[in-house]
């Protein structure tokens, strides 16, 4: 299943993503690993919280940065994301 | 195991590793803990471990490794994970299944525990018992049902040595079978009761290339559904690990009776102070003690490690091993083909493989009174 405007998208079970002040940066937590996220994926995978749509999160964010369309960026992240198993999705 | 890092920034203790108790019912003779286990009485207490869950995660660690021995004997696990957990770690709890029931699995979730990893000691009953030295096979089956049951990712572990080593195929099939998200095909670590126990674990040349043929072939089976990490046990390879990622560099040990040290097996090495969190703030014995500063970065390297273009990628190997066999924890672990001494780690490799065939020496079980024989210079094997 692809990931569309309409897919609701939240961080699969057993992974966390947090805030950590010690590296400045989300991460993202599964059993004994760590990853680093960079800034833009950080703001797109703290809004997939398992209650918006991918066109909701790229509203939000064009809201937050309105001099880029981030469309491109937000489904090439959440492709990625996907396939290192940290995101679920459904569709609405 | 991956962990970010930067080699830019002074370095963080990323990953804490509690060693709550080394109690244990099993009595696995490839245990990594150290054989002086019986010298450890004064536990700390469940304050002392907040304070260090707390001044740990100031620093920035973010992975919390709940272990042991086997750290259900401690009847306050439940408290230390939902402190753990509240003050924002990811808690995985490194088990052998015994001591847990559905309750316990249950008050665990409810603690925020995120992930449970569960030991075997063999894909059936009867090598896995006598491994573990106890009647742990069938509990340790339903224990990994629960965890399934409760929804917690699952690890399964299983320590590869000469008397499993041809029993990849099974062991992934039971894996697979109990739906494990993760199997570890960990190969023993030759520290601590394994050190002792070399002889009679060490895999053969022939073992080794056989099972991780099978280990390739099921990891591309699985694919998508269970993933599968193998590793080539170290004397096998001509480049040593990147072990702990380098000294000081990531990995935080606590020991059960609060001794800090920068991996599992330090307490092994001369000439170390050995800070206890008793005496000294976590900040002080990661930054500022002796102990953490003394095979950190590239200063204290002798040729050839000293110029070696490959330092960065795996810092010498491990101060272990290299200590345990040339004598000199600041030599090149002999398991890289450029140190002087690899020729001796293959020579000696030889003789292990031939000892295998004859399988004279006995193993030597992992528990309290073996331990204190050890301590009094009794020799077991």
């Amino acid at each position: 299943m692809q990931i569309a405007g309409n897919s609701i998208i939240k961080i699969a079970p057993g992974f966390r993503l947090q805030w950590e002040e010690a590296q400045n940066c989300h991460v993202i937590l599964y059993p004994e690993g760590m990853v680093k996220l960079n800034a833009a994926a950080g703001e797109i995978l703290k809004r997939c919280d398992g209650t918006k749509t991918v066109d909701d999160v790229i509203a939000d964010l064009t809201k937050v940065f309105p001099d880029v369309d981030l469309t491109n960026d937000v489904y090439q992240l959440l492709e990625a994301a996907h396939d290192n198993g940290w995101i679920k999705h459904r569709t609405t | 195991m991956t962990m970010a890092g930067s080699n830019t920034e002074p370095p963080k203790p990323l990953w804490l590793l509690a060693e709550l108790t080394y109690s244990c019912p099993l009595q696995c003779p490839y245990c990594s803990n150290p054989v002086d286990i019986a010298k450890y009485k004064q536990e700390l207490t469940t304050d002392e471990w907040i304070r260090v869950f707390r001044e740990a995660r100031a620093m920035g660690a973010a992975q919390l490794g709940l272990s042991g021995g086997e750290p259900l004997v401690r009847q306050d696990l439940e408290i230390l994970i939902a402190e753990a957990r509240k003050l924002g770690f990811y808690t995985n709890l490194i088990t052998s299944g015994v001591g847990m029931d559905e309750d316990r699995i249950k008050a665990f979730k409810k603690a925020g525990l995120d992930h449970i990893q569960v030991s075997f000691q063999a894909s059936d009953e009867e090598l896995n018992n006598f491994i573990a030295g106890t009647d742990a096979f069938e509990h340790k089956l339903e224990m990994a049902r629960l965890v399934k049951k409760y929804d917690y990712p699952m690890v399964l572990c299983f320590v590869l040595h000469r008397q499993n080593q041809e029993q990849v195929a099974q062991i992934l099939d039971l894996a697979a079978a109990l739906e494990a998200d993760y199997v570890e095909l960990a190969a023993t670590q030759y520290y601590g009761w394994a050190m002792l126990n070399r002889d009679a674990l060490m895999p053969t040349r022939e073992q080794v290339k056989k099972a991780e043929a099978v280990a390739h072939e099921y990891q591309k089976k699985m694919q998508g559904k269970m993933k599968i990490y193998y590793v080539v046990p170290d004397y096998y390879e001509n480049r040593p690990k990147a072990c702990m990622n380098g000294w000081g560099s990531v990995f935080l040990t606590i020991s059960p009776d609060g001794t800090a040290v920068p991996c599992h097996a330090a307490s092994t090495l001369p000439g170390l102070t050995f800070p206890n969190v008793k005496d000294h703030s976590i900040e002080y014995i990661w930054n500022d003690s002796e102990d953490f500063n003394k095979f950190r970065g590239y200063g204290w390297m002798k040729e050839p490690c000293k110029t070696c273009p490959e330092r960065e990628k795996d810092f010498g190997g491990c101060r272990c091993q290299a200590y345990m066999l040339t004598g000199d924890a600041r030599n090149a672990d002999p398991v890289c083909s450029k140190s002087p001494h690899h020729g001796e780690l293959l020579d000696k490799l030889t003789q292990l493989e031939a000892a295998a065939e004859k399988n004279e020496k006995p193993l030597v079980f992992r528990n309290m009174p073996n331990s204190r024989k050890l301590l009094k210079g009794v020799s077991l094997n």
